[in-house]
């Protein structure tokens, strides 16, 4: 007995320590990592962003012409714009689903439905993108031919379908989770002063679980901003500033994936796509500090 | 088992509980037990745990029937009514006022918290609502104690005042029938006697239902005592005589004298 207890007193400060440095070098890595590929990023594009590059015309321009003989434009306007609005679309889509599902999945279904419903979500998320973005080429473009009578289905709607219908799984096991993890005595507490299941949801759950559903949100909007094969081959891919869901669009992430397979290596349009990347970085960045800063405001507000 | 009811003065059974039998799959916990309990009287339960004491107040609020294996025979009846027919479950369930065990602050502020039952019934008027909420608080002994910070979060309360806080949110749809299940048991015992005593004045308005892991917090409040054993309803009877030199059964009087087992 005492030996035992000696030897653990001895072997217990090495196993801590080794752990608490490997726990600590994996920490260390993954930051060396993301500023790694920022700076290889930047030093691709740098050249041409301070030198040479009229970056008020690259962020205000809808003029894309990187291959025009006699004039070359790199205005990245309807880029962004694209993105951001293929985004918010398949956002307005996808998080009424999602939440909506996840409470069903969590609150409402059986145990055994919520099994297949489980296996289901997961299938979905393991669609590769480009079967999603060829699923949009095909299916859905003549679906929105048929449904809006529209010339082409190529669309901003159409990515955004595709893009809802890839973070969807996101949201939905996040959300699951989120609400999974508020402890059943709130749900019985609730109960015995007369909620039905749906006041118990929406005046209990909802409130206990936000913090876990914005990240659910937010990670679903991540998805939907980096996605880059699906937007590809289902929006048109036509620089466009959009009147509307049934205008086509083109994404950052599609044109880097387009064009820099035809680009010569150290080329101004090599360079201007490399900025598109930095300005993706940055879009992303600024996001999930928003989203940060967002969670830290609720926790002080509780 | 024995009954010596006396109390002629208020012999009205608010509920009667009829050869109740629970189920959880094939184990039984409640093994068919009969009493009634009276208009204004405090009830108390006592018994060792496992005995079924929290079953019986499920049963009783109907929250029993969120745990899938259960099954329950035999009748509870309320004023007369049998409330396994009751069609509104959520109204009856704001008849009952129930406090657990542990204190479960809702993530919601003091004020929410008190004003959920209500919301759920639907008053929607701040005015009546700020008028239940200090009243339900008021009866609660917490009122003076947080008046000034209705809008924080009820979970920032210490653990004796959010006890305080489930007993206001227990009283605020102003129930019949209050049920506490050892409500002391996370509580200091200085908040435990306030408790005691606002249980006191609430017995004028309300039945109450006290089951009470401390022997002595019965012999201190009820009117009756039960003694439940291992899902059997082993004698119930006035406090008196549950606590006196000769109640009817022996392991009755071992409990209560802490010789049991
Ligand atoms: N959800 C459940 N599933 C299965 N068995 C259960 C469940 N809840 C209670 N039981 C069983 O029913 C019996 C009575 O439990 P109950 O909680 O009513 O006892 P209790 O008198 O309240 O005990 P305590 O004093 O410990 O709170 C116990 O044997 C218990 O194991
Ligand atoms: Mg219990």
């Amino acid at each position: 007995m005492n030996i035992l207890r000696k030897k653990s007193a001895a072997n217990l400060p090495f196993s801590e320590t080794a752990i608490e440095l490997f726990i600590r070098l994996c920490g260390i890595s993954s930051i060396i990592f993301v500023f790694g590929i920022f700076f290889f990023v930047f030093r691709e594009g740098a050249g041409f962003l301070f030198n040479g590059l009229d970056l008020g015309q690259f962020l205000t321009s809808v003029e894309w012409q990187p291959t025009s003989l006699n004039n070359k434009r790199y205005g990245a306007f309807a880029l962004i714009v694209g993105t951001f609005s293929v985004t918010i679309l398949a956002m307005c889509i996808a998080v009424p689903f999602g939440l909506g599902a996840a409470i069903f999945v969590s609150e409402f279904c059986s145990p055994k439905l919520r099994e297949t419903f489980k296996i289901i979500i997961e299938l979905l998320a393991a669609i590769p993108s480009v079967v999603w973005g060829f699923i949009g080429l095909t299916l859905m473009n003549q679906l929105i031919i048929a449904v809006f009578n529209a010339p082409i289905g190529l669309t901003m709607l159409n990515g955004s379908i595709m893009l809802a219908l890839m973070s969807v799984p996101i949201i939905v096991s996040i959300a699951e989770d989120a609400l999974k993890a508020v402890p059943d005595s709130y749900r019985e507490a609730a109960e015995a002063l007369g909620a039905t299941r749906w006041q118990v949801v929406y005046r209990v759950l909802l409130p206990a679980a936000k913090n876990g559903l914005l990240a659910a949100v937010l990670l679903g909007a991540a998805r939907s901003i980096g996605e880059t094969m699906a937007v590809l081959m289902a929006t048109g891919h036509s620089v466009n500033i959009p009147s509307g869901p049934l205008s086509w669009i083109r994404t950052l992430t599609a044109t880097i994936a387009a064009e820099l397979g035809e680009v010569a290596r150290g080329d101004e349009h090599y360079q201007v796509l490399f900025i598109i990347g930095i300005l993706l970085f940055t879009i992303t960045f600024v996001v999930n500090l928003i989203a940060d800063l967002v969670i830290k405001g609720i926790r002080q507000d509780s | 088992m024995k009954t010596n009811s006396q109390n002629g003065s208020q012999m009205t059974p608010i509920i009667e509980v009829t050869d109740l039998r629970v189920h959880y799959g094939d184990k039984l916990a409640l093994k068919g037990v009969s009493f009634d309990v009276y208009q204004n009287e405090i009830l108390g339960i006592i018994g060792p745990a496992q005995s079924g004491k929290t079953t019986l107040l499920k049963v009783i609020n109907r929250t029993l029937e969120f745990t899938p294996d259960a099954t329950i025979e035999g009748s509870v009846k309320l004023d007369g009514e049998d409330i396994s027919t009751i069609s509104d479950v959520y109204g009856l369930r704001r008849r009952i006022g129930m406090v657990q065990p542990l204190p479960v602050g809702l993530p919601l502020s003091i004020y929410d918290n008190v004003a959920f039952a209500p919301r759920t019934a639907g008053i929607r008027s701040k005015s009546e609502l700020d008028v239940i909420v200090e009243r339900c608080l008021q009866q609660a002994a917490l009122w003076e104690e947080v008046k000034e910070r209705l809008n924080t979060l009820g979970t920032q309360l210490s653990g004796g005042q959010q006890q305080r806080l489930t007993i206001a949110r227990a009283l605020s749809h102003q129930p019949e029938i209050l049920c506490l299940d050892e409500f002391s048991i996370a509580v200091d015992p200085v908040t435990t006697m306030r408790i005691e005593e606002v249980l006191k004045t609430l017995r004028t308005e309300m039945t109450i239902l006290l089951v009470t892991n401390l022997v002595q917090q019965a012999k201190r409040l009820a009117n009756r005592t039960a003694f439940f054993l291992n899902g059997d309803l082993i004698e119930i009877d006035t406090t008196d005589i549950i606590f006196s030199e000769n109640p009817a059964e022996q392991a009755t009087y071992d409990y209560v004298n802490g010789t049991f087992g």
